[in-house]
């Protein structure tokens, strides 16, 4: 047991820090660190800066540009981007169908897709869930039927994030209705500029335009679009799925809106022990979460995950939403005034549609009921 | 960053677990061992010593180990899972890290000596009727000679101690450490009793008793009374940890046994889904717990202070809501005292109550809140 890093690791933590903090665009930083919602071009052009300093794919293959980092390298990467406001890369190209090309793709497959997903040349959306599947997705009703070397795809997913922006869009579809529900599925990639595709927007209770619903007639989708073998669409969405074990907590962004709470409550919170002493408990789950995450890190070589990590979803999102909370009863009336031109009451302002926005943590990336699924079944064995 | 315990380590961990674990695995055996006087085994007492587990603390000059804060909070951890009655915590990790601390040499080889050789129990008497989890003294005043009057109570296994360690106000102010022993032992009134968890406590009442300085002199040294009281803090975390391991076990192994209306409980996704909520608790508390744990291996007393706090208040939390889960999901059963699991809740109970509740570590970290922006867990080395 030993508590400082290596000095490998230490050098390593300063390399990134100095990076985000000195190297990357000022601009988009300020604009995560108050609040406000970015642009696609900003997207793009944070995912850009990475890839061009070799930090968007870091875990992906090193032939594909991955770095071979240890876990816990990877750990300090995400915390030290998060702390810096840096946006970390967009997860539908880096941490979702990158890994699963990179893993299943064919070579052709390879060449054409993951420099341009690795540098947001090409916008991923998810086309996994549809109205009658959720967390059941396995129960997904889109079809695609083979017409000559093409498939047909007709049906509708919903819920994809940011499709508005997407180029092209990875799906799950049904290939085999007879068998199975998760012996029939295949993962197709499809251009969203082909016709028949069509997206329309969906309004979320903070009024925003984040998600869409999907929809797709008799488009037609060239066979080189599948990826892996037909029908076995259900072991890439798990490997997507689980793959993720290190930085799904979003321990580094939520501290940083914790600390700014802090800072722009300063005054209120020297008035207000109940307030402050939520802060404290905060701080200190937050401490825990992100111990976990780190001991989770250092100890995930190999296959299998440390059983630990299956808390980091459940609770981390748990942690979002309780600073989202407490940031809106921090401005209490602030929060519905307009306060133009002032940065605090700016931030207040923005903070009751983050707080409603953030309800989605839990319930999406495997609701955390699932999640508590996950534990019972698999590691408590219940 | 190491979370893993070394060849050593996991080698004293299935040592210990082989000892005490073996010795409680039947919770008959610690029931029989807390029914009668002094309220645990003797013969495991001398076993522990003779295997070094009471001189782990301590330095080799003083007749010790020289182990670190993580075999000791291995130690911790294996008498928590059975819920051990030794005097452990209380007699080695607290009284004899004071006489570490605060005693001269002489002291520390003839105590610690003693101690570590499992032929010499001692108990710090500190806490006071109407005060509340500090580091200094309050209405236990000590005379320019060293003479000590005033009551302790809740002293752990202060009525079996052979050598007290008593905290007084000293003449001039500030707290100061006293021994009494011997023929001054004999005169005290101490009055024990057992407590909740099957645990043993006592009320010591001195009038005017001779008393020897710890240290070379009666000095004030309340701040090496708070390191010592954190480090404990955080052993005794180490002990929560092992006992809600074990009840989140036994509530596992009960859910999937159990049968009612004609199936096992853990078809009932009511409960496995609490189950599963204990177990986010107690590995929440386990990261906090370990890396608390190496604080105290690389930090100063400041750093110290501030892992017990924060890992007292994560044991709280979990120690409750592990503690009341475990009961529940049994049913009725965790009601008797002959069924482990409600025990272990009333010994996380008092560990709770030993050092500080959730309550006491809020408001310590309440006062250190604006010192920091975010909170960096691995910037904790004493020169910060
Ligand atoms: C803002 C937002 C963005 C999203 N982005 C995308 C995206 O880009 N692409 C994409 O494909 N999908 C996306 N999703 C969809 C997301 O993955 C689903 O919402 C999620 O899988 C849950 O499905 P559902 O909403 O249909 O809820 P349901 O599955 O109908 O669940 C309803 C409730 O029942 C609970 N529940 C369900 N099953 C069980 C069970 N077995 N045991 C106990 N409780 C259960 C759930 O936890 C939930 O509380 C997004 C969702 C949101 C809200």
């Amino acid at each position: 047991m030993q508590l400082a890093l290596t000095e490998d690791d230490q050098a390593f933590r300063e390399e990134m820090r100095t990076f985000f903090t000195t190297e990357f665009p000022e601009e988009i930083r300020r604009t995560v660190e108050e609040g406000r919602e970015l642009t696609r071009e900003q997207i793009v052009e944070s995912q850009q800066a990475l890839n061009a300093a070799g930090l968007a794919v870091p875990h992906w293959p090193e032939e594909w540009g991955g770095r071979g980092w240890s876990e816990l390298k990877r750990h300090i990467w995400h915390e030290e981007m998060q702390a810096a406001s840096v946006p970390v890369p967009l997860a539908f190209n880096a941490s979702m169908i990158g890994p699963v090309i990179a893993q299943f793709g064919t070579q052709e497959q390879k060449e054409k897709f993951l420099p341009r997903t690795a540098n947001l040349d090409i916008w991923w959306s998810q086309g996994f869930s549809e109205p009658d599947a959720g967390s059941d997705l396995a129960s997904l009703r889109t079809t695609a039927v083979l017409d000559g070397d093409d498939w047909i795809v007709n049906g509708q997913k919903t819920w994809t994030t940011l499709g508005q922006y997407g180029d092209w869009i990875f799906t799950l579809v049904r290939t085999d209705p007879e068998v199975k529900k998760q012996a029939g599925i295949s993962m197709l990639l499809i251009d969203m500029t082909t016709p028949g595709v069509e997206v329309r927007p969906i309004e979320l209770i903070d009024g925003g335009h984040e998600v869409n619903e999907v929809w797709f007639t008799d488009v037609r989708v060239p066979g080189e679009n599948l990826v892996g073998e037909v029908n076995s669409g259900w072991t890439q969405a798990k490997f997507l799925l689980g793959n993720e074990r290190v930085g799904v907590a979003p321990v580094g962004a939520t501290k940083r809106v914790l600390a700014r709470a802090k800072e722009l409550g300063a005054a209120t919170l020297a008035d207000d022990p109940l307030l402050r002493a939520r802060v404290v408990e905060l701080e200190n789950e937050l401490l825990a979460l992100e111990l976990t995450a780190l001991r989770v890190a250092a100890h995930s070589a190999g296959a299998e995950p440390h059983p630990a990590s299956s808390v980091l979803k459940l609770k981390g999102t748990e942690l979002q939403q309780a600073v989202s909370e407490l940031v809106v009863d921090l401005g209490g009336p602030a929060t519905l005034a307009s306060g133009e031109g002032d940065a605090t009451l700016d931030w207040y302002r923005r903070s009751t549609p983050t707080y409603l926005n953030l309800r989605k943590a839990s319930i999406y990336g495997g609701s955390n009921e699932i999640q508590r699924q996950i534990i019972s079944r698999n590691i408590l064995g219940l | 960053m190491d979370f893993t315990y070394d060849d050593e380590q996991t080698a004293l961990r299935d040592a210990v677990r082989g000892l005490v674990g073996k010795a409680y695995a039947d919770y008959e055996q610690r029931r029989r061992a807390t029914r009668e006087d002094p309220g645990f085994d003797e013969k495991l007492w001398t076993q522990m010593a003779e295997m070094g587990l009471l001189g782990l603390p301590f330095s080799e000059d003083d007749g010790g180990v020289g182990a670190g804060p993580v075999e000791i909070g291995i130690v911790c951890r294996e008498l928590g899972r059975v819920l051990a009655p030794e005097p452990y915590l209380s007699s080695v990790v607290l009284a004899g890290g004071l006489v570490s601390a605060v005693g001269t040499p002489e002291q520390r080889q003839e105590l610690l000596g003693a101690l570590s050789g499992g032929e010499s129990v001692l108990a710090f008497a500190h806490d006071e009727p109407g005060h509340r989890w500090g580091a200094e003294a309050h209405d236990v005043t000590a005379d320019g000679s060293g003479a000590l009057t005033g009551t302790k109570d809740g002293v752990l296994h202060g009525a079996r101690a052979d050598v007290l360690v008593v905290s007084a106000v000293l003449p001039e102010g500030g707290t100061g450490l006293f021994l009494v022993a011997g023929d001054a032992l004999a005169s005290v009134e101490r009055s024990g009793y057992p407590t909740y968890d099957g645990g043993r406590a006592a009320r010591i009442t001195f009038d005017a008793t001779p008393a020897t300085p710890l240290g070379a002199s009666a000095a004030d040294v309340t701040a090496s009374i708070a390191t010592v009281q954190d480090i404990t803090r955080i052993m005794a975390a180490n002990e929560a940890l092992g006992a809600m391991q074990t009840q989140l076990g036994a509530t596992t192994e009960y859910l999937k046994s159990r049968k009612q209306f004609g199936v096992t409980l853990n078809t009932f996704q009511a409960l496995t889904f609490r189950a599963a909520d204990m177990y986010t608790s107690l590995e929440l508390t386990h990261s906090m717990v370990d890396w608390a744990t190496m604080v105290v291996a690389a930090g100063g007393p400041a750093q110290v202070a501030d892992a017990a706090a924060r890992a007292g208040l994560q044991v709280s939390r979990a120690g409750r809501h592990v503690g009341q889960e475990a009961i529940q999901l049994h049913g009725g059963i965790a009601m008797t005292a002959e069924y482990n699991v409600g025990t272990f809740t009333a010994h996380l109970t008092a560990l709770d109550h030993l050092l500080g509740d959730a309550g006491h570590h809020l408001r310590t970290l309440d006062a250190t809140l604006g010192d920091h922006g975010v909170i960096d867990p691995l910037d904790r080395t004493a020169t910060q």
